[in-house]
């Protein structure tokens, strides 16, 4: 018999690029669970005002974006009121932000507990992902509750066919974000200097991510020259969807949908890479 | 049995010193660049031992280099060594905190390790919510916990908080809430990194019971990095030594332990004794004057160091070249830290001069157990010269009472409450 055929695991210098342990991750899912619960817990503690944050953000956000854009910048969307034009934007787009910065902060943010215990990195990651969808669940109530208000209201509002698209868009969001997040934490570990990128970054783009305007309006009013940093962002085209999805009956830009979910997978393969590549010895880098 | 469960094999670790700054990134350019060319790295070769006190040629130091070991199922095996020989760095390795620079290591179990305690503690959250959390993070499934809520909730002692959030703990009640959970976690192999200093003495004891058990009762493998030599003396069947990132001796624990505490002595080669010369007030050099002190202990031989309830001898050097057959009259009080005398050496109590044979000579004082705890301890010289001519030296030197498992039971006395010790049995007055 093969005595080497007994070890249970080998830990060696350095891998394959691709030995993202599924099994491994399976067998952590309770851990996966309970930083969620720690991050849902833990976040409002000794506030007044606890989760209620959670809708007063997007709600303020959707209300000064329709003063500025709609009432003084003149941003026409159609029939459709303009808060409600905002808030589908925001929240989706509220989603992909809290992914990304803070999985961007990972390893940076865990160098103690890293430092310390074994367990796939990439849970913590993950658990931002979820936990963030979690807090895009209330908003998205919030959301039907206005939206069915305005229907109310006499506003002629209603859903595409295409509604069951929803869900796969807001994950489309969260492994955006969950990408991007992967890559930048993991630069984040040497280099600190992408930290100032991250924030000042994320502000620049959500102007180029059609959060508060049809895509459109871009088509129409900016050159080509510029265009294409709107047109080519598959944020923009997920944010476009999924308002078309909600409140349009315009037809489906499939096309978009497509391109946006190759440069995802795109993006989360590059980040699982760079990531796996970097938990192995950042604690010597940090 | 002799069934090898851990295998660490050429395990080296490189680390870079100094800032990570611009230099970084050309050296992991260069990397790159001998990379895609297929070569060898070049910064490998290169690298000096990690010696702490030295200054270095290189940039790069190995904190570990081409170690190698076995260990057998259920044995507990200690890890010592000075700061900074690797101690922490291995275990590092071993609970995949960080991978090796080169070599590897074969396991046949779960390794969970105790690095420090408290990793992952939210302050916000309870203690039953932390219990769940940090089980969580060493390995354990939800469903285990529960199992073993009771159980682990019973160890901490920390019952009537385990609803409180862990911010209001002390300190010591975190501890005790971490060790209780990591000691349940059921892994086939134990990392645990000197997380008992923290606890009270009640706790450290059952901490190490704990350990004892695991090892013993459920066969399972325990590797403990510790200063603490009794504590290793009490739980570990072997010893590896680590100094300066090299495997020194693997062992039984006891000749480990002998070789780690002389092999420090032997370091200080030098300087070995105090120097009286400049301490002496009695200036008059050709009369008399003192030379040396020397501290002799029974095991660890000559040095500042003397183990506890062990014989040491105390030799006094002189040079006397106009005292040819003049008495003189000596003593040696040793003081605690706070000055205060605990012991005492003195010729007159036993109405006894000692006659100056030659000129230069040593006056030896033996003591044959040394009875007190462990601890920092000063020496006191006092002289008379030809019953006239007084020398007092206040401090002439300092030694350490290293700590000696005297009762075999491993409960050592603590100097702040017990002073000296006396080694007797009990007995009932019925009796």
């Amino acid at each position: 018999m093969n005595k080497d055929q007994d070890w249970l695991f080998e830990i060696k210098p350095k891998s394959n690029l691709f030995m993202l342990n599924f099994k491994e991750i399976w067998q952590y899912r309770d851990l996966l669970m309970l930083f969620v619960k720690r991050d849902v817990v833990t976040l409002y503690k000794q506030t007044i005002l606890g989760p209620l944050w959670y809708i007063i953000q997007p709600l303020l956000t959707s209300l000064i974006f329709t003063l500025i854009f709609n009432n003084i910048a003149n941003i026409s969307t159609g029939s459709v009121p303009p808060f409600l034009f905002n808030l589908t934007g925001v929240i989706i787009w509220t989603y992909f932000k809290e992914c990304f910065v803070s999985t961007s902060d990972t390893f940076k943010k865990n160098e103690a507990i890293f430092g310390k215990v074994y367990f796939p990195r990439v849970i913590m990651p993950l658990s931002i992902v979820v936990s963030n969808l979690l807090k895009f669940f209330i908003q998205l109530i919030i959301f039907i509750g206005f939206y069915v208000y305005f229907i109310f209201k006499g506003h002629d509002l209603s859903p595409n066919k295409f509604i069951f698209l929803y869900p796969f868009l807001v994950f489309l969001m969260g492994l955006l974000g969950l990408g991007l997040g992967m890559i930048i934490s993991s630069l984040v570990t040497k280099y600190r200097d992408l930290t100032f990128l991250v924030n000042f970054g994320v502000q620049l783009l959500m102007y180029l991510s059609a959060v508060m305007y049809p895509l459109t309006l871009i088509q129409d009013k900016l050159p080509q020259k510029f265009s294409w940093l709107v047109t080519y962002n598959p944020l923009a085209q997920i944010i476009e969807l999924s308002r078309n999805i909600l409140i349009n009956t315009v037809q489906i830009n499939f096309k978009g949908l497509g391109y946006s979910s190759i440069i995802t997978v795109i993006i989360v393969l590059f980040g699982l890479l760079i990531f796996n590549k970097t938990e192995k010895s950042f604690i010597d880098t940090i | 049995m002799s069934d090898i469960i851990l295998k660490v094999e050429n395990v080296s670790k490189q680390y870079r010193l100094g800032v990570v700054g611009t230099g970084t990134i050309s050296h992991d350019l260069n990397r790159w660049w001998y990379k895609i060319r297929g070569k060898e790295d070049p910064f490998l070769k290169i690298g000096d031992s990690n010696d702490r006190s030295t200054k270095g040629n290189s940039e790069y130091v190995w904190a570990l280099k081409d170690i190698n070991f076995e260990v057998k199922r259920g044995e507990v095996l200690g890890i010592i060594g000075k700061n900074g020989a690797g101690k922490s760095t291995l275990l590092k390795i071993l609970s995949k905190v960080t991978s090796p620079t080169t070599g590897s290591i074969k396991s046949k179990g779960r390794i969970a390790s105790l690095l420090e305690v408290g990793t992952g503690f939210h302050p916000e959250m309870t203690g039953k919510e932390n219990i769940f959390l940090n089980g969580a993070i060493l390995g354990m499934t939800k469903k285990e916990i529960n199992a073993k809520l009771d159980e682990i909730i019973e160890f901490s002692g920390c019952e009537r908080y385990i609803d409180t959030p862990v911010k209001r703990y002390s300190s010591g009640m975190k501890v005790r809430l971490a060790f209780a959970v990591a000691a349940h976690l059921e892994p086939d192999i134990l990392v645990v990194d000197e997380v008992l200093a923290v606890g009270d003495a009640e706790f450290q004891k059952k901490a190490i019971g704990k350990m004892q058990d695991i090892s013993n009762t459920e066969g399972r493998t325990v590797l403990f990095v510790s200063h603490d030599m009794v504590a290793v003396q009490n739980l570990c069947s072997s010893c590896i030594l680590l100094e300066n990132g090299l495997l020194k001796k693997r062992g039984a624990t006891n000749d480990v332990i002998k070789f780690y505490l002389t092999s420090d002595e032997k370091n200080k080669d030098k300087n070995d004794s105090y120097d009286l010369t400049k301490s002496s007030k009695f200036t008059d050099s050709k009369y008399f004057q003192l030379v040396k002190l020397e501290i002799i202990d029974e095991i660890l031989g000559k040095g500042f160091k003397v183990t506890s309830c062990k014989s040491c001898e105390f030799k006094i050097y002189y040079t006397a070249p106009n005292l040819l057959k003049k008495a003189i009259k000596i003593g040696i009080t040793i003081k605690d830290d706070f000055f205060k005398p605990l012991m005492t050496f003195n010729s007159t109590f036993i109405n006894k001069s000692l006659c100056v044979e030659k000129t230069n000579d040593f006056i030896s004082c033996k003591v044959d157990t040394m009875n007190l705890a462990s601890g920092d301890y000063h020496i006191h010289i006092w002289f008379i010269i030809d019953e006239e001519k007084e020398i007092i030296i206040e401090n002439a030197g300092k030694f350490l009472i290293v700590k000696n498992n005297i009762y075999g039971t491993g409960i050592l006395p603590d100097p702040f409450y017990h002073g000296n010790i006396i080694h007797k049995g009990f007995s009932f007055g019925s009796n």
